[in-house]
């Protein structure tokens, strides 16, 4: 059953605004030490929310492209560790450019929820 | 302003008094002792040491008796007491290190530490990057951080305590075992290393003494410049290549990473006065091999960070942050990688 809104990245987003906001500045006055904890706290509730909304859809493009490039199916991880094995043993490098066009896009989508400010 | 002494702050300030009146010779008073940073397994803190009158600002490094370390740190770290001796021998062949005092022994109960002398300066990147008071050193730091690698490099292997020797196969085989021991597929990770295995550099004859660590955050500046370099704790023998390297990955510019060397200049002002100053010529593919290899490094590092307290050694809202972090170097690795060589 559906919760009702707020959803879990609007709800997250406002617990961030709250902290970055209200919290941190006060703690900046009494506690810098635990201000820069905050700082990071915020910033992973931040990576939270942006997982939250666009996670499942990376995950669904990453595991599409992955049965395409190795040509079989299975769950996400065992590509992924099939994916390693492969680029570790030498069967696959950077010269395959399918191979290299799945990693722009799976390392894209990945960065654009860790830090899209990252360049 | 209150004055907190917690029952580890009293035991660590008498055991330097007693340790501090045997390295002077006579009664000393310890005084505004503070933890400066770390984990708990690597602090230091600051102090100053009250002698005949005099006060000598000091800080102590210190191992507390093992808790904390993941198997890849005590896999490749130095103990304290090699440390001190690689700092030694660096500061007495004229390298900008603390300058180390003395020893504290297994009697006095605190652990693996020594204590040496406090240097003024800040490590800050964030700071050094754009506070006012810095402007003028910002343009001396890439410079005076290649003639002072060269002076590290330069330092005499006879007067060196015993080290590991890695070269660029060990390192490899290093960060694929830790990617083995944190059990998830890293697929970007496997591809730069396979692209490093297949072009690295051969070993060296004559290996020197690489830092190890030597990036923006692991040293000391002030107004003039760079005063002293600090961490010294992953020092080996190796490719001197791999410090300069090491100094250009992206993650040390903070933000600034139209200056590959730290976040100060150019590889080529880096690479040209550390040549000026007697460091070997610099070979501008080793160095693209050896700054590939120190993101992929840091990068595992991160996931490091994240195990630390996932496998609830320590627990650390920082350190699980730091997990998410490794895709910064996935993002640089496949830019670097384009850039061939």
């Amino acid at each position: 059953m559906a919760q009702d809104r707020p959803t879990a990245a609007e709800l997250l987003a406002a617990i961030a605004d709250f902290l970055r906001e209200e919290a941190t500045p006060a703690l900046d006055r009494t506690e810098p030490r635990l201000g820069f904890q905050m700082r990071v706290a915020v910033n992973s509730l931040a990576i939270l929310e942006r997982e939250v909304r666009l996670g499942p859809a990376a995950d669904a493009r990453e595991h599409e492209r992955l049965v395409r490039l190795l040509g079989r199916d299975a769950p996400l991880d065992e590509l992924n560790r099939e994916l390693a094995r492969q680029l570790r043993s030498g069967e696959r490098d950077e010269t395959d450019a399918a191979l290299m066009a799945h990693l722009e896009a799976t390392i894209a989508d990945k960065i654009a929820i860790a830090n899209p400010k990252w360049r | 302003m209150s004055v907190h002494t917690s029952p580890e702050t009293e035991t660590v300030t008498r055991v330097l008094g007693e340790a501090a009146s045997r390295h002077f010779g006579g009664p000393v008073t310890i005084e505004r002792l503070s933890r400066q940073s770390g984990g708990a397994s690597r602090q230091t803190w600051s102090f100053d040491a009250i002698v005949n009158g005099t006060r000598q600002p000091l800080i102590l490094r210190r191992d507390p008796p093992a808790q904390g370390k993941t198997e890849r740190e005590r896999a490749v770290a130095i103990d304290r007491a090699t440390e001190f001796r690689v700092v030694r021998a660096a500061h007495d062949a004229g390298v900008r290190a603390p300058e180390p005092l003395f020893e504290l022994t297994p009697q006095d109960g605190l652990g693996e530490a020594y204590v040496m002398r406090r240097v003024g300066g800040i490590a800050i990147a964030r700071k050094l990057l754009r506070d006012a008071p810095y402007e003028a050193a910002r343009g001396k730091i890439a410079g005076q951080l290649g003639e002072i690698l060269a002076r590290i490099h330069a330092t005499d292997p006879a007067t060196l305590p015993p080290l590991p020797r890695r070269e660029a196969a060990d390192h490899i085989a290093g960060l694929r075992r830790s990617l083995d021991a944190l059990g998830r597929p890293q697929p970007v990770f496997e591809l730069a290393l396979s692209w490093l295995d297949r072009r690295k550099p051969a070993p060296l004859d004559r290996p020197v003494l690489v830092h190890g660590d030597y990036r923006t955050g692991n040293y000391l500046v002030d107004e003039t410049g760079v005063t002293t370099i600090l961490d010294w704790e992953l020092a080996h023998l190796g490719d001197p290549v791999e410090d300069l390297g090491w100094l250009c990955v992206k993650s040390w510019r903070f933000g600034a990473i139209d200056k590959p060397a730290g976040g100060f200049g150019s590889r080529e002002e880096l690479w040209a006065a550390y040549e000026r100053a007697g460091g070997g010529r610099v070979d501008p593919a080793r160095a693209h091999w050896w700054e590939v290899f120190g993101t992929v490094h840091w990068g595992i590092i991160c996931l490091n960070q994240a195990w630390k307290h996932l496998s609830g050694s320590i627990k650390s809202m920082e350190h699980a942050s730091i997990g998410r972090r490794a895709v910064e170097t996935e993002v640089d690795l496949l830019q670097l990688l384009k850039q061939g060589a």
